[in-house]
């Protein structure tokens, strides 16, 4: 019995070993002075991993790369502290590398960098830099509701002829900011006003932007408020997906634009193939990548928005700088609990 | 000893994070929102371990001891939904069951999506580990029961259960450490639980000091469960003398109830394994599926299997010493050293991960995000259930035998490999299964933990799922179902006759 226990392991590791060298694509050890990279990314392998292998090829810089969550990855390198193997962490959003750069973790940015990108999307103590944007919109049931139905604020969906039909993500790190930020433009009272008439209308709490977007077209609610780039990917692999994106007014709260963006580990040893990974992010051709291929909003100026969207500028949510959302956050927290969207 | 040290790193490490915090950090324990939650997760844990546990039992005794048509692809079949990621068990009732599925179910969402999803993830824990202490029962005992005039189910009750008793208990600790920690299920059945309060502490405020407050909290409920398992193990311990009547028991025919019964075998395994596996079918066939060719298919298999086949062996090697000494001495600080293993396998998998990378990049920086650090990770998340086989089996081993074997002047290490272990097999195989399967689905230590590109069939599921791309999901979720197939058949089914090796030292 024992006996046949070691042959079945043995035999599933001896498997593992050939097929993990059979699946090897790497070609093994070239040069002796190949320069590397560590990435730590919160972007997902489907979204970016075609731009990683594009600098590769162009840089010569070997990169490697570790998946993950955002959220995860950001405690993962405050836990590693001063001997973490990452030289960058890109990030799904700004959140988390405000939370990298409060533990003192992040390097200064070149201000060359910084520059290439207008001040809201970039830290103010210039530790990040955006590298894509994404807006919050409302998305809805092409099957029930016309664009030209829906309001042009945020603020009129308290109305009660919503009641029942709206959805959004509580926990979710880009819906906080959206607080947040309503709360740096219009002030606490009106928000907490906001989001108490919102709770009248018995919202449905949902997970994430993506379950949102699925309870929608599943029909269970009409509208939901979430960032404008789950409708592609969805409709990537299911076509025909009854949702669309329906942009709220410029300046209104319900149209933050919110970024994905990238970070230099303090204590990495990399910086010369770190900064030249940032320069490839916000390059036309990293920028291009993230209009044609993620439909998100580039950030340097020149590059034209994804096919079929708004400039930026015309959705231009409030003129907040993402880097003073950080701050607000725990607060916001409260703020929503006390609302009774979090536990 | 050491065995238990390692594997309470992950409580050190709530330990010294929580050990920093002001009081307003605790204050998390006492808000008025924390009897609820806690509340609610008791209520779960609670409903989920009962349910599991009489699936499990019912589907051990219908494949092990009965005629049921077909056992030895029920016994497969019935264990196999424990290595389908209990999320995309949910995913899958969700689209069958949910809005817009097959057959709606309007109450889906809340407490009966999370207790449906996660009994139908969990039962195969109490399944294996009963079916295999069934498989080494000794027939004759039942027999001489219901030759004294007992009826069948008197018999069961009276003399098979006690001697089942500790594996079952066993597996529905499993279970009840499972729902204690699960996160995915909860979150998509949108049902309020402690973990999702954790998670949230790290998603949304980068905050590891609640975090760990909540942790600690988790780990006291699960204090809670192990007090309520010692009890169900009963006090008294029943021993299996010799090899006893050495051969398999008759099978009890079922006659005409044998259709209920392959009707329930059907109904469990159609939910559990069946929808899941539709679905992902499904998916694959959708139009943006299969991108991925023969070749990354076959890397991200050879990784899983290398890692959690290694996490079994050694899983299976260090729960030896633990449950000896958990057995064999009983006193009251071998009991707690077996429990502090069980206390890590409560924690969500984020916070074991997470308390390796704070241990591994202090201490042992150079295995830092390695292989061997990964199975580490993976022993120490799943070493309970290891124990729970090991233990289970080694209390049944009767110490007379080993006794009788010191007496004639065997030495220690010659009465473990010739008494101990060959009577305890099916049991530490069982654990050792449990093991292998857990590791083949991990997620979050397997995330932060692997080498850079060490990309598994579980990464590569949740990867496809992050940005909704199902049919990506499908193939290597698929695979990852097929490829443990012939593991469950090799080390539960094929084993079914312990006679050989048994009977060698009872003949001594």
């Amino acid at each position: 019995m024992i006996r046949r226990l070691a042959l079945a392991l043995i035999l599933a590791v001896a498997l593992g070993v050939v097929a993990a060298c059979g699946g090897d694509d790497e070609g093994g050890g070239s040069q002796a002075e190949a320069r590397k990279l560590v990435v730590y990314s919160g972007r997902a392998k489907a979204l970016v991993g075609p731009l990683m292998a594009d600098f590769q090829r162009r840089s010569g810089i070997k990169l490697e790369v570790r998946y993950g969550d955002s959220a995860e990855l950001a405690a993962t390198i405050a836990e590693e502290g001063d001997n973490s193997p990452a030289d960058v962490f890109f990030s799904q959003d700004a959140g988390a590398l405000g939370a990298v750069e409060e533990e003192g973790l992040l390097a200064p940015m070149p201000k060359a960098v910084l520059d290439r990108v207008p001040a809201r999307f970039r830290d103010p103590k210039g530790r990040w830099v955006g590298t894509s944007g994404r807006a919050r919109v409302v998305a809805y049931s092409t099957e029930r509701l016309k664009g030209s139905e829906l309001p042009d604020s945020i603020f009129d969906f308290t109305d009660k002829r919503w009641k029942g039909r709206i959805g959004f993500p509580p926990s979710n790190a880009s819906f906080q900011a959206f607080i947040s930020g309503m709360r740096l433009t219009v002030g606490d009272e009106r928000t907490r006003a906001w989001l108490r008439d919102i709770r009248e209308n018995d919202p449905t709490l949902l997970e994430n932007n993506i379950q949102t977007e699925e309870a929608i077209a599943r029909g269970e609610i009409d509208v939901g408020f979430v960032n404008h780039y789950y409708v592609y990917e969805l409709s990537a692999e299911q076509p025909g997906f009854p949702v669309a994106n329906h942009f709220l007014r410029a300046g209104d709260p319900g149209s933050l634009v919110n970024a994905a963006g990238v970070g230099l580990i303090a204590g990495s040893d990399a910086g010369a193939a770190a900064r030249e990974f940032v320069d490839f992010l916000l390059s036309a051709t990293g920028q291009r990548y993230f209009a044609q291929k993620t439909f998100e909003y580039p950030l340097t100026a020149g590059v034209a928005p994804p096919k079929g969207l708004r400039s930026l500028e015309d959705v231009h949510g409030p003129d907040v700088a993402l880097g003073r959302l950080g701050g607000k956050l725990r607060s916001t927290l409260e703020m929503l609990s006390e609302a009774g969207f979090a536990s | 000893m050491v065995v238990a040290a390692l594997a309470a790193l992950p409580l050190a490490y709530l330990v010294v994070r929580s050990a920093g915090a002001g009081s307003d950090a605790w204050a998390v324990l006492w808000r008025d929102s924390m009897v609820d939650l806690v509340g609610r997760t008791l209520l779960l844990v609670g409903a989920v371990t009962a349910a599991a546990t009489v699936l499990g039992v019912a589907l051990a005794w219908l494949v092990v001891a009965t005629d049921l048509p077909g056992r030895r692809f029920w016994g497969v079949a019935a264990a196999l939904p424990l290595v389908v990621p209990s999320y995309v068990t949910a995913l899958a009732l969700l689209a069958a069951l949910g809005p817009g599925g097959l057959v709606q179910v309007p109450w889906l969402f809340g407490f009966t999506g999370a207790f449906g999803a996660l009994t139908l993830a969990t039962y195969p824990y109490v399944f294996l580990l009963t079916a295999a202490a069934m498989r080494r029962a000794d027939p004759a005992l039942e027999e001489a029961a219901r030759s004294l005039g007992h009826g069948r189910a008197r018999a069961f009750r009276v003399v098979t259960l006690p001697v089942l008793r500790p594996s079952i208990a066993g597996g529905a600790v499993l279970v009840a450490l499972y729902a204690l920690s699960d996160f995915g299920v909860v979150s998509l059945m949108r049902y309020d639980a402690l973990t999702r309060a954790i998670y949230q502490q790290y998603r949304s405020l980068f905050d590891r000091t609640p975090a760990a407050i909540l942790g600690i909290a988790l780990v006291v409920l699960t204090v809670l469960v192990l007090v309520a398992e010692a009890r169900g193990r009963g006090g008294g311990r029943v021993t299996r003398s010799a090899a006893g009547a050495d051969r398999p028991a008759v099978p009890v025919p079922l006659g005409r109830a044998r259709w209920p019964a392959l009707g329930f075998c059907a109904t469990v395994v159609g939910l559990a394994l069946v929808v899941p596996v539709g679905v992902l079918g499904y998916w694959a066939q959708r139009p943006r599926g299969g991108d991925a060719d023969a070749g990354d298919l076959l890397g991200w298999a050879g990784h899983s299997l290398l890692a959690s086949g290694l996490a079994a062996a050694v899983a299976g090697l260090a729960a030896l010493p633990v449950a000896t000494l958990a057995v064999r001495h009983r006193a009251r600080w071998t009991r707690a050293l077996a429990q502090l293993t069980y206390g890590a396998n409560a924690l969500p998998g984020i916070v074991i991960a997470l308390s390796l990378v704070f241990f591994a990049t202090r201490i042992a920086e150079p295995v830092y995000q390695t292989l061997a650090l990964l199975v580490f990770a993976y022993v120490v998340r799943f070493l309970p259930q290891a124990l729970a086989g090991a233990e289970g089996a080694m209390a049944r081993v009767d110490p007379q035998l080993r006794h009788a074997a010191r007496g004639l002047g065997a030495g220690r290490l010659r009465v473990a490999a010739r008494i101990t272990l060959p009577l305890a097999a099916p049991g530490v195989l069982a654990g050792v299964t449990l093991v292998f399967l857990s590791a083949m689905k991990e997620l979050p230590a397997t995330l932060l933990l692997r080498p850079i590109g060490f990309d598994t069939l579980a990464t590569e599921v949740w990867t496809a799922t992050t940005v909704s791309a199902y049919s990506q999901a499908a193939l290597p979720a698929l695979l990852l179902i097929a490829l443990s197939a012939p593991v469950i058949y090799l080390l539960q089914v094929r084993p079914g006759r312990p006679a050989a090796l048994a009977a060698e030292p009872a003949s001594d």
